[in-house]
């Protein structure tokens, strides 16, 4: 311990030099972070505000190469889609939360809770072959009926897992005094628990609904695309993902532009529900992933 | 006399309180649940049952040997896994220590005001779509890549990651995009196991006279590594399976190169590429594809839900009500 002064002033100014370094390590880190994100949002407004007026909203595409025309099709097709996952995509994500959350201390809570990760985590590709193998193939086409169902089960992990997570954190005391109310579990639950979650499941539920709403992947062999308006769930269907992911892979100046405008107002929908999805819950819960 | 007043209180509670949905509710509530377990059963049934013929034709030779051939109904694919964990690895290598610099700078550093609006823009890009980085990816990023690509090919020929033609769709730019993909992620995660820590493990190091980099880098990092790690591994998962973006930018050929400017292959932009037109053994082929994709993924997850679930949930009330 008897170290020379000066090796003490030179190891406290390396030490200070470290803490230093990696401060701006740290910052420029951050900043390096932000760039691109920060850049992908500039290029979207440039390239899609130009192109952005009402015709965009109501009117078809015009014939491959010609300048013109919206996206109406598809910005319906994709409202469609999610109403067709959301129609059993919810009720199952939100009453398998509820079970979990209720009954679920239980080994087969824990298989499901377990499964619904591992079905999370599967990429959504495979969730859109699952779909094509069970769904399009005995119908022998492609259809909206099959891209809802395929961005449905992609909603029922996140679901499930949200509510339950929700609904644990709500007080043991409110339910017991609602129980000893003479109210029966069933009303407890849906009148008293769900109430004071209320919040934080309609956040996840946003949340899901933000996520399968810019899903391209399992929307290729489902629901397919089409340049039409069709609102038949039995018809191949187009979506503003699948119709950007086309226009981009053409070779037309004109599409492409259609693709930044179509991806602008898509990011401007998927930002606006995940920004209120957190604003409702803001300070009150802490976001489950 | 008290009970029949008890029953007629519950009568009076409608649907909700009718003995019925009371007495049912817990298994209809199960019978949803239980959906999702039917789903990963009926998941690994088919793809299991689909794939089956491409594996007793195949063989582990599937797996280990590069030759896509639909002609000669011929299909290997160590291509595509040698893309997919290449451009997944490239993607660690350059958001790794970027997202650990930023969630220390969110979590430790930076000033209070800062700390929600920023960590609430990088959680709001976390929910771009993956098409609309794909957009920018090939339109935008793809020609600066390009120049770039010129320029290092240039000064450094003699370095095999450098070789061939610069294309600006390539390997590299698939690592970028993913890079820029995962960022959020890993960021938004490990800044959350980071304030995990107890202040007392910082308190304690910087009372001894550490400095503050020394106390992050120490107790800090110490104490939330498996749950970084964790973050980490999330993020692979991420560019594992990820699938436009990366079938934008990476070119799309069946090659094995050690340079970063050849067009490559993933294992999801050989499914988003091919399997609308596959039929009989290529199809089987494509879907032993998805399920060699499904089983790393999920192993992977796995593993990174242990690591983060070990930190986060020291000390914290986990019972069920």
């Amino acid at each position: 311990m008897n170290r020379p002064p000066l090796r003490q002033a030179g190891l406290a100014f390396r030490r200070n030099l470290t803490n230093k370094l990696m401060w701006i390590f740290c910052i420029g880190a951050t900043l390096i972070a932000i760039v691109p994100l920060g850049m992908i949002l500039f290029y979207l407004l440039e390239k899609g505000l130009p192109n952005l007026s009402l015709n965009f909203f109501t009117q078809l595409p015009k014939p491959m190469g010609e300048t013109g025309g919206g996206m109406k099709h598809a910005i319906i097709g994709t409202i469609e889609l999610i109403a067709i996952a959301s129609s059993f995509g919810l009720p199952t994500g939100l009453l398998g939360g509820i079970y979990l959350a209720e009954f679920g201390n239980n080994k087969i809570g824990g298989i499901i809770r377990f499964t619904a990760d591992i079905l999370a985590s599967v990429p959504s590709i495979v969730i859109g072959m699952l779909v094509y193998t069970i769904v399009v193939l005995p119908r022998h086409q492609f259809s909206a009926l099959a891209g809802g169902i395929a961005l449905g089960i992609m909603m029922i992990p996140t679901v499930t897992r949200t509510t339950e997570e929700m609904v644990k954190m709500v007080p043991m005391e409110l339910r017991e005094s609602a129980l000893s109310l003479g109210v029966t579990r069933v009303r407890t639950i849906f009148t008293v628990v769900i109430t004071a979650a209320r919040g934080g499941i309609i956040t996840g539920v946003l949340l899901a609904i933000a996520r399968i709403a810019g899903e391209t992947a399992p929307l290729l062999f489902t629901a397919f695309g089409s340049r039409y308006l069709s609102t038949d769930i039995n018809k191949p269907i187009a979506s503003l993902p699948k119709q950007i992911y086309d226009y981009a892979s053409g070779p037309y100046e004109a599409e492409h532009a259609q693709a930044w405008t179509g991806a602008l107002v898509l990011v401007t929908l998927i930002l606006v529900l995940s920004a209120t999805a957190r604003y409702a819950t803001r300070g009150r819960y802490r976001m489950v992933r | 006399m008290a009970l029949d007043a008890d029953k007629r209180s519950l009568k009076r509670q409608g649907i909700f309180g009718s003995g019925i949905v009371d007495r049912y509710f817990r298994s209809i509530t199960f019978l949803l649940a239980i959906i999702v377990p039917i789903l990963i059963i009926v998941l690994v049934y088919v793809l299991g049952k689909e794939s089956s013929a491409a594996w007793f034709k195949f063989n582990w030779s599937f797996l280990t040997s590069s030759n896509w051939d639909p002609g000669k109904n011929d299909y290997h694919v160590f291509f595509a896994i040698y893309g997919t964990i290449v451009s997944s690895i490239l993607a660690l290598i350059i958001a790794v220590p970027l997202s650990l610099g930023a969630a220390v700078c969110l979590s430790e550093l930076a000033p209070r005001w800062l700390r929600e609006p920023a960590s609430f823009f990088i959680e709001l890009l976390a929910a771009v779509p993956s098409i609309v980085y794909g957009l920018w990816g090939i339109f935008v990023m793809a020609p600066v890549l390009k120049n770039c690509e010129v320029w290092l090919g240039q000064k450094f020929p003699y370095i095999p990651l450098f070789a061939g033609t610069p294309r600006g769709a390539d390997m590299l730019a698939a690592g970028v995009i993913l890079a820029i993909m995962i960022l959020p992620y890993i960021t938004s995660v490990s800044r959350d196991v980071i304030q995990a820590v107890p202040a007392t493990q910082r308190e304690a190091a910087l009372a001894l006279g550490a400095t503050q980099w020394e106390a992050i880098r120490g107790p800090v990092f110490k104490y939330a590594r498996s749950g970084i790690i964790g973050a980490i591994i999330l993020g692979l998962g991420r560019a594992l399976g990820e699938t436009m973006a990366v079938t934008m930018v990476i070119g799309n050929m069946p090659n094995v190169s050690a340079s970063l400017f050849s067009p490559a292959y993933t294992m999801p932009s050989l499914l988003a590429n091919q399997f609308n037109e596959a039929s009989n053994m290529q199809l089987s082929a494509l879907t032993l594809v998805a399920l060699v994709l499904v089983v790393i993924t999920i192993i992977i997850n796995i593993i990174a839900r242990l690591l983060i679930w070990s930190v986060s949930s020291k000390g914290e009330n986990k019972g069920a009500c």
